[in-house]
């Protein structure tokens, strides 16, 4: 329990608009004399910090909790698309760092039918216990069973920490378990650590993303977090496995849903350049038959798409929808290689809040080594095929 | 039926930046605009409405002036709509956030279903809506990408899970929230905004909802805290890769394996 106080006899004409200037998120008002909160507030506490004590954080000691009785870092395991999403072994290999700090076990927790495959593999990943709920009316996602599943596993054995991947399923899922617990959850956390009094320590981009906020959840349990695929690194497969599989009972009561499911069927798939996490994107300097072609291979092999410049689309090598910059797409990829692109603001426009630019080029002066992160100054023919061979060979071990 | 659209006010931009020096917030602009995931919403619940008869509620939390984001609902064709609005509402959490909406729906009277979008562009979780829904003992759906049908009691829709898209029967009343990109919202009538009556928008405080405990609203009632805010690591420094065509290929490959592309 706590608040924002205002010490309203402190408050001068004056320091009211100083004061006022500070919150960035117009919250704070003047009116008669008297400064007030409104709803806006994000409670950021900036005007505590900056408002030369005027506004003081008044923390109320609630019920203590007793941390020891939440013991365990849980991760859920995606298992819906029949095989376990790749984000639950990123999220087992950082569960595993997270308990060492207070000397937790690791559990995984598997929602799903026909999953015994599934839960054996997740024994090479470190878990100390897979938790399993197998029902054949549990093999389509739907978010009552689920929820009740996981709600039942939380309540039998109180992990402290719960880490679930911000997949589709895991968006839905997370909430609606956090809530039924009442307690706390954050959403797509780009770090996590943990504290030895076993508060888990969430860290992700706020109020848009250039700003990084650092999240906790102190006085409930479990601690809920979502993080996304590709933040974590995935953990070597050990090669025997380790830890045990628990079978959970499925009782009808969990079964109950409103939802039924119809059928399922395959996405299908246009063309988004501004979807994909990686895409190769190719200008006049790359525009030749067979370097289109290497550019379609090594965005395969690293799972992009390609993209281009408005002059390749002018030529009618490409379709507008590949094109990036202003009178195409905006794309913001975790990884962009440019191969051959000068960089005209036009195109740049559309491509510099990339994650991680890469441009090879052979003009040292091409204002593209200018967005770049990674610069090359050289002949795409000379080091692409290279590239692709590199990649090619570690994929076949 | 009845439909409630849940939408929020955001900042007309996302430029909010810390300063490195003072560690103060940087405002960029205060203007403030409906947040445009919750087009989708509208829309969806504007044509459902034009198919199957009934009336369209918008419901927001935010401050006084997050009452503009009702009336714009109003412009492009919904009935009427309430802004959630205390100081006790203030700091709210996901949590927090939802079990205020959730008790403004209460308020709202009866309802079949109700339809959220995808995420907000400054709070950008996605979770508000499912929250929503455990609150209320409702099923949801999230990333619907159409409402094929609605008979007897039941919605037909379809929606998206990252591998797959399902059709879904589901018994109302329930709770969906709209993918991005799926539906053309209209515009705001211009002639429906000269025309709109004080009694359009309806005000719920604290002392409106049902449960009186503050403790469930605001800060008090929020799980999480934030502990400190700070600018992100800036990656800024310009990496020259040189060295024979060899060199930099193997450096390149390097780089694509530390960045788990590889």
């Amino acid at each position: 329990m706590s608040r924002l106080v205002i010490n309203q006899n402190a408050v001068t004409p004056e320091n009211a608009e100083a004061i006022k200037k500070i919150c960035p998120f117009g919250a704070i008002s003047y009116v008669d004399g008297k400064l007030d909160i409104s709803s806006a507030c994000k409670m950021c506490k900036m005007c505590v910090r900056k408002g030369g004590g005027v506004i003081e954080y008044v923390e109320e000691k609630t019920q203590e909790l007793d941390k020891s009785l939440w013991r365990g870092v849980c991760v859920f395991a995606d298992c819906t698309g029949g095989e376990i999403h790749r984000v639950t072994y990123e999220l087992c290999g950082k569960a595993r760092k997270l308990a060492e700090v207070t000397g937790h076990p690791v559990y995984a927790i598997m929602i799903g039918s026909k999953t015994s495959e599934n839960a054996e593999r997740l024994l090479h990943y470190g878990v100390d216990k897979v938790f399993v709920y197998d029902h054949e009316e549990l093999a389509d996602f739907r978010i009552e069973p689920y929820t009740a599943a996981f709600c039942d596993f939380i309540e039998k054995h109180r992990p402290s920490s719960v880490l679930i991947g911000a997949t589709n399923l895991g968006r839905q899922l997370a909430p609606r378990v956090a809530a039924r617990c009442r307690t706390g959850l954050t959403a797509d956390c780009t770090m996590l650590e943990m504290k030895e009094n076993t508060d888990l320590v969430q860290i992700r981009p706020a109020f848009g993303g250039n700003i990084m906020a650092q999240i906790i959840t102190p006085n409930t349990r479990p601690q809920f977090c979502t993080v996304r695929y590709k933040i974590f690194d995935e953990p070597i497969p050990t090669k025997e496995p380790s830890g045990q599989i628990v079978h959970m009972e499925v009782s009808g009561d969990m079964l109950r849903s409103d939802i039924q499911v119809i059928k399922t069927f395959d996405k299908q798939r246009d063309v988004d350049i501004a979807e994909a996490d990686v895409i190769v994107a190719i200008g006049r300097g790359a525009s030749g038959e067979a370097m289109r072609a290497y550019a379609q291979e090594l965005a395969e092999l690293l799972g992009g798409m390609v993209a281009c410049t408005r002059p390749l689309v002018e030529s009618n090598l490409f379709d507008a929808k590949h094109q990036i910059g202003l009178s195409g797409r905006t794309v913001k990829p975790k990884l962009i290689i440019c191969l051959g692109i000068s960089g005209a603001v036009q195109f740049a426009a559309g491509m510099k809040s990339s994650d991680c630019i890469v441009a090879i080029n052979t003009d040292p002066n091409a204002p593209i080594f200018d967005v770049a992160h990674y610069c090359i100054t050289g002949d795409v023919n000379e080091i692409v095929p290279g590239l692709i061979e590199k990649i090619r060979g570690a994929k076949n071990v | 039926m009845n439909i409630l659209v849940c939408v929020k006010q955001v900042p007309g931009s996302n430029n909010v930046e810390v300063d490195p020096v003072t560690g103060v917030l940087k405002r960029n602009g205060v203007q403030s605009k409906i947040n445009p995931y919750d087009l989708y919403a509208i829309e969806a619940a504007l044509s459902l409405v034009e198919r199957y008869g009934g009336a369209v509620e918008a419901i927001t939390m935010g401050p006084p002036q997050a009452k503009a984001v009702i009336e714009e609902t109003i412009c492009m064709g919904a009935n009427r709509g309430t802004v959630l609005t205390d100081r006790k509402f203030a700091g709210a959490d996901v949590l927090a956030t939802a079990y205020t909406i959730s008790q403004g729906i209460k308020k709202c009277g009866e309802y079949d279903l109700i339809i959220c979008g995808k995420q907000t562009t400054d709070g950008d979780t996605a979770q508000v809506g499912a929250e929503v829904a455990e609150y209320l003992g409702i099923a949801n759906v999230s990333n619907v990408l159409s409402v094929d049908e609605v008979s007897s009691g039941k919605l037909l829709l379809t929606a998206a899970l990252d591998d797959k898209n399902v059709k879904l029967s589901v018994k109302l009343p329930a709770l969906i929230s709209m993918d991005s990109d799926v539906n053309t919202p209209r515009l705001p009538s211009y002639k429906t905004k000269k025309t709109l009556r004080e009694e359009d928008v309806t005000f719920f405080t604290f002392d409106d909802l049902d449960d009186k405990d503050p403790s469930h609203y605001g800060l008090t009632g929020s799980a999480t805290q934030v502990e400190r805010i700070f600018p992100p690591e800036k990656n800024d420094t310009k990496h020259i890769i040189s060295g024979d065509h060899a060199a930099k290929t193997e450096e390149l490959y390097q780089l694509l394996r530390t960045k788990k592309m590889v």
